[in-house]
This record gives structure tokens, C-alpha cells and sequence, in this order.
């Protein structure tokens, strides 16, 4: 199978791999780096629970062609707490406010959060709603989620 | 009581931590040395002849390992009727069928060798309607039953009959009676994670299955009579469980790619892992059990239920797993949802060409309470009665005993009802028929365990180090529901420790004792109980050996003092307060004697104790470990299916506020109050998530939810086309938390994790009628359907 070298930024490293031409972030994330935390709930784009930050953008890691990742910065939920272990606000409230269960969404729904909260700060509840919107979840019912989500909005304030 | 130190607390999920950092390994995630990758060949027919299977070509591609079909493997059925073997080699009977596998050095050469495996089949004349599969000329699905005797019939030998008292007498007895019809469909469960399993064989031929069920003893006992079938009986069988990425109801029962998985680990003497993808998880596992139902029921002058007859038929597919069983649940809302005296169910469980169906939250009780109570709307609007008053009326009340002989001990329903009533506005907002509506609908479910198997039981194991750190052996399983944080919640409560003492290990069978499964929302309940015991006995050991060593340690430590300090002068004490242990308490750690437990010299750490009562010398060292084995004092369900099977039940209520758009046919939920009576909330915010969660799904449950079968084969195995809802959809669910506790319920509890889900379609059924007065009686109350009604065409489709 063909391979391209690429260099790119990981949760803050610098990072250079050979990877198959056709796989996608997703793959590449969890079979050459090892960070599991990104799932594939479906594989098609359509459950977000493969979300991570590209540029700060979040985007379906299964979908993402490797090689468009050149040059390009990645946070995946292994890099959203701090270096010495501290959680990040999110990680918080959403382990106080129950917005976990199976735990399986978590991932992909924290860096969709992440990625709402980098760009608007103070967001409403529809605003939540639409930013999660990509984010399946079977167990919460995803009230306690945006209850999560509204809680580390106002630590980070 | 108001003194607990963390029941009824909010504590945190912190336990779980790993999920918020991408740590907790799933079995997506699990990787084991050598391991290979399996992937199944389905069948591209709903009925059909197999004439030859070519696996050559695929037995030739580079990286496969091994290729299974059925002509490599012993005739061994498995299955609730055993009425199929794990690869199809003669005919298959549905679009899932599993007709070859593959184990290969990645998922993707496993999949490229399935596209090289050749099937021949000659199509059979098939089946997809229940009522036309019952016909004497409709074609057989199976022609020999288990155990090979010629089958006549598409029926299946599980007569589901429950009678109670008197129908004639009861229709007698009425003023009025209605006869309603009510219809629900296939709907997927819908895990997160989709299904997966590791199987992996020692040199000695014993087995190590990594999967996901939430019935660790029975998957194993399962699993330990298919080995003694295939010739590898006397092999010791673990299971254990990774993190689990929900369940709901799919890891009942133990699945055909279990089977073939071990099969592949056989034949290849490698671990293989099979993992659905999300298609597979649509097209190949077994859904929510369809019904249909023709239900009569009966009222006096005065509103109360005289009789109440059911009959159903149950589309069950091609083979049994749980979804047959379902009648057993769907008698409990019929024969005991209000006081009704005179009460007939039948249900026909009918073979067809479709996929067949296991168990989702609420097993049977969803299907038949939507029936229940969407009639109940019926009855009372012929009876002239605000359909609240009316069951009010009728409501469940302590002290009943249904006619399954259910013993209702705490019963919370009437505060339900009106909490539902009062909060709805009901009297202004109802029969105003302007395009809003209210409705509501009550639930009774087990709470208190539900005895299906001859042992209800639930074991627990509880060691406690020298350091105070508690180690739980937890024999159920955690599938998201919160249970790490709320067990760890009552032992801390029963033992006198902080819950972050404890360590818990859940989902394996080495470890834990016996558990009849994390099903029939059981675990608060029976672990709650369990640990109640358990640490009774842990706790009479520490206080023992405290009792033995704390007058030796307070003794000592005054010597120490006296040496360093020779001024100093030791307290006259009454070491008799300490010296018995049923004088001693321990609480948030420290052991004090119960007369006065604030004494200045007579307070100790359990650790300190602990690790004196370790290191004491020869043959007298002490550890730390109980264990307890709870099996409530329930009854199975006898012949006539009539006992009291559960040590508790749940009752709650749902009501709905909905406006109906008449020209888009969408129905929009405004409000839904979910009143449940769970005895005593252990952990208010992660019972919370319960509600919402079960809320959630018996919206999609209600208005979007199906999976659309064609001739057999799935048409929408993907989440585009299948309507889960998503963030976007608000429904505003405002939970009422009604705590009448529970005198057999740990701390007061009841279980409460598939209530939310029973009452919330027949509660938007009966608020679309009164919003624009056409019953949809046919599940999900989609806009196609609402716009047909209003249209004036048939509903019911």
C-alpha cells in the first residue's frame, strides 16, 4: 500500500509518520499514535463520536483525508487537560454534572464543546445545542450535557 | 434518615474518570498479542436454498488465517428455542443469516476476503407479515424443530396465556367498554459502541471471551454448554468485561458472532476480535420485539376497570432470542397497570422471514403499556372522565396484589399522577382540541429484581486493606448507568468509609460471585442489598479487631508519650467503652465507641487498626474480607404465570404538553413531566440522567424511531436514515422525584433505569388525540402518518 510521510502538530508535539495514503485521521490516530479516546461510532461522518480539533476546528476524524493533515496543528481529548494531568473546566463539569454515562460520545462531545467554547465563549443553550448537534448520544437524553457544557463556560469566564 | 454522609448525595462521576480523558478502553480499543481481526458473511437473501459455498479464493488472499462456513463445524444449535447453528450451510432464513467467517491480520483483508467467497443459493418463497405467516399455505420459515421433528407450522410452541378472574363477568359488570387496536415496530438500541468480542484459547484449550455482555454467568454458562457441544466440554470459560459503550438490552443474550468469534480462535489458535461496524450493528443485531395488539377493556358507572382482555401477536423473525420472551413482561402493565380484577392476555409469537428481535430497556413493557394506555384515554372519554380522574380512579395503591399476585408494597402512583396533572395545567390545557394537547400515561415496572431465573441473586465481595483502601468484587456489570459511583455511594454509607476508599471491579467472572445479570433495572437494588450485608460482616471484623487492638494502641501510645515526656501523666480511662465491639461504630473513617462517640481519647483510624490487626505476629495476623450473596425473598412466576417476582415495583407517570403543525403533520413535544416513584434517590443528579436518557428514547421511541424493513432486508441501517434524536431536538423534560422509600429497598431504593423509557409514547399518542382528535395507534407517530389522519385515510399502517 502506498505511504506518505507526514509532519504535523499532536496535542502540542511535533510529530512525523508514515501512514497509508488512504487511511483517514481517525486510523491514524488510533493505530499509529495510540490515542484510543477518538471512537468510530459509525465511520460515515454522522455520530461525531470521532471529533477532534483541527486548527481548533472540530471535525469528523473519520472523514478527514491523511493526507490534508501536513502542516496542520491536532488536539485530540488525550491533549485537552493540562500537561500535569489537571483537567480542563469541561472534563469537570461533565464528570459533576453527569454528562457522561457509557462514556462512548464523551470524547468526540468534549472536543466539540472545546471547540464551541474557543470560539464563543458565553454561548446560549441553542447555541450549545447546535454546536453539539453533530454528537450522538444514546444515554443522557444530552440535558445534562448542555448543563455540562453551560457549568465550564461560566468557570472559564 | 438525614444523617447519611453520601446516600442521597450529589457525588460526582469521578470514578470514571478515564472517560473524560479518552483513557477508559472499550473494545474498540483492546488489543491482545497476535490478535486477529474476524469479519462475517451475511446472507443476500431472505429465504433461500444454499447450494454450494466457494471459500477457495478467499482461503488464497495474503494475511487470511482461517475461513469458517458451516460444512467445517458440528451441528450444534444455539439460541433461546435452539433452533439455529452459528454458520448456515442448507438454507438461510433472513437477511442476517451468517453463511461464512474470515480471520485475517487486519479488519480490512478479513473484509476483502468475504467479497471473494462464492455463495450459491436458490431463492425460497418467502414471509414478512405475522398474520400471513400463521396461514396454513404460508411458507414454513423452519421445517424440523430442535429437536429434528417435523414443524407444521409457522407458530412458535411458547403459549403466552395469562387469565385472572372472570371476562364475561367483568364485560357483565361494565358500563361501558371499548376495543382498540395499537401497533409498534422494530427500533434499534442504538448503542454508542457498537458490538464487539475478543475470544482467546490458553494451550490447555480454555477460554477467555472479552465481551460486552451485561449476564456475565449467563453468557457463560452459555458459552460452557456450546464448548462441551463442539467436543470441548470440562474447558473453563472467563469472561470479562471491558468498558461497556451501552447496552440497553443488547447484551442480554449472547450473540451469534460471539460463537463464530471463539469458532475463529479455535481454528486459527490466535485471539480474534470481531467489532461491528455501525451497518452491522442495524443490519445484523437483533432489534426491539414488534407487536400488535387488540385490546378490550371495560368500565362501571363509576369509573372502575372491570375487565381487561389483550391479545397480541409478535412478529418474531427467523430464530429466538429474547424478544419471544417478551409476553412474560408485557403481562405485567396488562394484568396489573391499575386495579383491574378480570384480566386475559394471549400472545402469538409467529416465525417469519424478518430479523428477529431480543430485548430493549423496558423489555415487552413499552409495547404493551402503549396499548394499555392509549385504551385507557379510550375507555375514559366513552366513560365520560378526565382521563387523569380516571386513573386516579383506578391507580395502584400499597398493599394491592395484583392478578399476577404482584404484592404492591410502595407505591407512589397517585403522587405521580397528580404531579403530572397539576404541572400540565391539565384542566386549562385539555380538550381544547386547537392544535395543542395534554396527555399522560402511567408505568408499573419490576424494581425490586425480577426472578426469571430460579436464582435472583447477587453476589459481592468486599476485602479491606491495612491501608483502609476497600476492594469491591462487584458481580454485575457497569454499562453507563452510573452504578461505579452509587455502589461505591451505599458501601462507603454501610461500611464508614468515603467512597474515593473504594475500588471496584465489575464484569468479570473469575472475580465476582454469582449474578443473575445487570438487567430488569436491578443493579441499585440488588447490589445496594448485597453490599448492606457484606459489610455488616467487614464491619464486625474491623470492630472486632479494633476492639482487640485499640486499648493496646492508646495504651502504647501513653507509653511512648510518658518516655518522650516524663512530666507526662496518663488519663484514668474506661477501656471497657472500647473492648466490646457492639460497642464500637465506624463512620467517614474512624471507629469511636457508639456511647460517646465524640471521646477525646477513644477515636482511632480504621487504617491504624487495620495494620495492627495485620502485623500482630505469629498466627494471630487478620485480614479484612466478607462476602455476600443476595437473593430476595421473591417468587417465580408459577405455570399460570402469576407470583410476586420482584421484591419491589416501580410506578411513575409521564405527561406531555404537544402542539401539532396540521400542515407539516410534525408533532412538537412543549413540555413532558416524567413523575417517578424510585423509593429513595441514592444519587439525586445521576438518577436525573436516568430519567432524561429513558425520556430521550421514548420520544424517538414514540414520534421517529424505526427500522424499515423491505421484504426482509433493512433499509435505513444508518444514522441518516435512522431518526435518533439529536441535540437539536429540545425536549424539555422536567423530572419529578417522588421518594415514598422502600422498606426492602437498599437505603429505600428502587430500581428506575428503564421506567422513563414505558410511559412516554402512550402519553404523546394521548396528547396528539386531544390535540387534534385522531389517534395514531400505530408506532412512531410520525408526520406522514399524522397528515394521513388528517387527511381522513387509515392511520394505522
Amino acid at each position: 500500500m502506498k505511504k506518505i510521510s507526514l509532519s504535523f502538530t499532536l496535542n502540542g508535539d511535533a510529530v512525523t509518520a508514515e501512514v497509508p495514503v488512504t487511511w483517514n485521521l481517525l486510523k491514524t490516530l488510533r493505530e499509529t499514535f495510540e490515542l484510543t479516546g477518538a471512537k468510530e461510532g459509525c465511520g460515515v461522518g454522522e455520530c461525531g463520536a470521532c471529533t477532534v480539533l483541527v486548527d481548533g476546528d472540530a471535525v469528523n476524524a473519520c472523514l478527514f483525508p491523511i493526507p490534508e493533515i501536513a502542516g496542520k496543528s491536532v488536539t485530540t481529548i488525550e491533549g485537552l487537560a493540562a500537561g500535569d494531568g489537571t483537567l480542563h473546566p469541561l472534563q469537570k463539569s461533565f464528570l459533576e454534572n453527569n454528562g457522561v454515562q457509557c462514556g462512548f460520545c464523551t470524547s468526540g462531545m468534549l472536543m466539540s464543546a472545546k471547540a464551541l467554547l474557543d470560539q464563543n465563549p458565553d454561548p446560549t443553550e441553542e447555541e450549545i445545542r447546535t454546536g453539539i448537534a453533530g454528537n450522538f448520544c444514546r444515554c443522557t437524553g444530552y440535558v445534562q450535557i448542555v448543563e455540562a457544557v453551560q457549568t465550564a463556560a461560566k468557570v472559564e469566564k | 434518615m438525614s444523617d447519611y454522609l453520601y446516600v442521597g448525595k450529589d457525588i460526582p462521576r469521578t470514578i470514571e474518570t478515564d472517560k473524560v480523558t479518552g483513557r477508559a478502553v472499550y473494545i474498540d480499543d483492546l488489543k491482545r498479542p497476535g490478535m486477529l481481526y474476524g469479519k462475517i458473511l451475511y446472507s443476500t437473501r431472505a429465504h433461500a436454498g444454499i447450494k454450494h459455498i466457494d471459500t477457495s479464493r478467499a482461503k488464497e488472499l495474503p494475511g487470511v488465517r482461517g475461513v469458517l462456513t458451516g460444512y467445517d463445524l458440528p451441528d450444534v444449535r444455539v439460541g433461546f428455542l435452539k433452533d439455529q447453528v452459528i454458520l448456515k450451510k442448507d438454507k438461510v432464513r433472513q437477511f442476517r443469516d451468517e453463511v461464512a467467517a474470515v480471520a485475517a491480520i487486519s479488519p480490512e483483508i478479513a473484509e476483502e476476503a468475504l467479497h471473494l467467497i462464492k455463495v450459491e443459493y436458490e431463492d425460497l418463497p418467502a414471509v414478512f407479515d405475522p398474520t400471513e405467516a400463521m396461514k396454513e399455505d404460508a411458507p414454513l420459515v423452519h421445517e424440523i424443530d430442535a429437536g429434528g421433528r417435523p414443524v407444521r407450522t409457522n407458530i412458535l410452541p411458547l403459549p403466552w396465556k395469562f387469565m385472572a378472574g372472570d371476562i364475561e363477568e367483568g364485560r357483565h359488570n361494565s358500563a361501558y367498554i371499548v376495543t382498540d387496536q395499537a401497533s409498534t415496530t422494530w427500533v434499534n438500541q442504538c448503542c454508542m459502541g457498537t458490538s464487539g468480542c475478543i475470544a482467546e484459547f490458553d494451550d490447555n484449550n480454555n477460554l477467555t471471551l472479552y465481551n460486552q455482555t451485561n449476564v456475565i454467568f449467563g453468557g457463560k454458562q452459555r458459552i460452557t454448554e456450546y464448548l462441551s457441544g463442539i467436543g470441548l466440554g470440562g474447558k473453563k470459560v472467563r469472561i470479562i468485561n471491558p468498558i461497556v459503550g451501552g447496552s440497553f438490552g443488547t447484551k442480554l443474550d449472547t450473540d451469534i458472532y460471539e460463537f463464530i468469534c471463539i469458532q475463529l480462535a479455535l481454528k486459527t489458535r490466535k485471539p480474534v476480535k470481531i467489532h461491528f461496524t455501525r451497518e452491522e450493528e442495524f443490519r445484523a443485531l437483533p432489534p426491539r420485539q414488534p407487536a400488535r395488539f387488540t385490546i378490550e377493556q371495560g368500565c362501571d358507572k363509576e369509573g372502575r376497570l372491570t375487565f381487561r382482555k389483550v391479545e397480541a401477536i409478535l412478529d418474531n423473525g427467523a430464530y429466538t432470542s429474547w424478544g419471544v420472551t417478551t409476553p412474560s413482561i408485557m403481562m405485567n402493565p396488562v394484568s396489573s397497570l391499575y386495579r383491574v380484577p378480570n384480566v386475559s392476555f394471549k400472545a402469538t409469537c409467529v416465525y417469519t422471514n424478518n430479523i428477529y428481535c431480543q430485548a430493549m430497556r423496558g423489555y415487552g413493557n413499552p409495547q404493551a403499556t402503549f396499548a394499555v394506555e392509549t385504551s385507557m384515554d379510550s375507555l375514559a372519554e366513552k366513560a365520560g372522565l378526565d382521563p387523569a380522574e380516571f386513573r386516579l380512579i383506578n391507580r395502584n395503591q400499597p398493599g394491592d396484589v395484583t392478578p399476577m399476585r404482584f404484592k404492591i408494597t410502595s407505591c407512589g402512583m397517585e403522587e405521580c399522577i397528580k404531579s403530572v396533572r397539576d404541572k400540565l395545567d391539565w384542566k386549562e390545557k385539555r380538550g381544547k382540541r386547537n392544535g395543542r394537547g395534554v396527555g399522560m400515561a402511567s408505568l408499573i415496572h419490576v424494581a425490586g429484581g425480577a426472578r426469571v431465573y430460579k436464582s435472583d441473586g447477587h453476589g459481592m465481595m468486599i476485602k479491606v486493606d491495612e491501608a483502609g483502601i476497600v476492594d469491591v468484587f462487584e458481580s454485575g456489570t457497569d454499562q453507563g448507568q452510573g452504578s461505579p459511583t452509587v455502589i461505591s455511594q451505599m458501601v462507603a454509607e454501610a461500611l464508614g468509609v468515603r467512597p474515593e476508599d473504594i475500588n471496584l471491579t465489575f464484569g468479570d467472572t473469575a472475580l465476582a460471585l454469582w449474578d443473575a445479570g445487570t438487567h430488569a433495572s436491578r443493579h441499585t437494588f440488588m447490589a445496594g442489598n448485597a453490599a448492606i450485608l457484606a459489610c455488616e460482616k467487614v464491619k464486625k471484623q474491623i470492630l472486632e479487631m479494633a476492639a482487640e487492638q485499640m486499648p493496646k494502641l492508646i495504651k502504647g501510645g501513653f507509653k511512648r508519650k510518658k518516655r518522650r515526656d516524663p512530666d507526662f501523666e496518663e488519663p484514668d480511662l474506661d477501656y471497657a467503652l472500647i473492648s466490646d465491639p457492639a460497642n464500637l461504630d465506624i463512620r467517614d473513617r474512624k471507629i469511636f465507641p457508639k456511647n460517646e462517640p465524640k471521646h477525646p481519647y477513644f477515636t482511632m483510624e480504621v487504617s491504624q487498626v487495620l495494620r495492627a490487626g495485620l502485623h500482630v505476629g505469629t498466627g494471630k495476623s487478620k485480614v479484612v474480607v466478607g462476602e455476600a450473596f443476595y437473593d430476595p425473598p421473591t417468587e417465580m412466576l408459577d405455570r399460570e404465570f402469576k407470583g410476586n417476582f420482584s421484591c419491589t415495583y416501580a410506578f411513575g407517570t409521564t405527561g406531555v404538553e404537544v402542539e401539532v403543525d396540521k400542515e407539516t403533520g410534525e408533532v412538537k413535544i412543549l413540555k413532558l413531566i416524567a413523575a417517578h416513584d424510585v423509593g429513595k434517590a441514592i444519587n439525586p443528579t445521576l438518577l436525573m440522567g436516568q430519567i432524561y436518557g429513558a425520556a430521550y428514547t421514548g420520544v424517538g421511541y414514540g414520534l421517529s424511531e424505526e427500522i424499515k424493513l423491505k421484504n426482509g432486508r433493512v433499509m435505513n441501517g444508518n444514522f441518516r436514515d435512522y431518526k435518533m434524536l439529536t441535540a437539536r431536538d429540545i425536549i424539555p423534560v422536567e423530572p419529578v422525584v417522588v421518594e415514598p422509600g422502600d422498606d426492602d429497598g437498599p437505603f429505600g431504593a428502587k430500581g428506575v433505569g428503564e421506567p422513563g423509557l414505558v410511559p412516554t409514547a402512550p402519553a404523546i399518542a394521548n396528547a396528539v388525540y386531544d390535540a387534534i382528535g385522531i389517534r395514531i395507534r400505530d408506532l412512531p407517530i410520525t408526520p406522514e402518518k399524522v397528515l394521513a389522519a388528517l387527511k381522513g385515510e387509515d392511520p394505522v399502517c
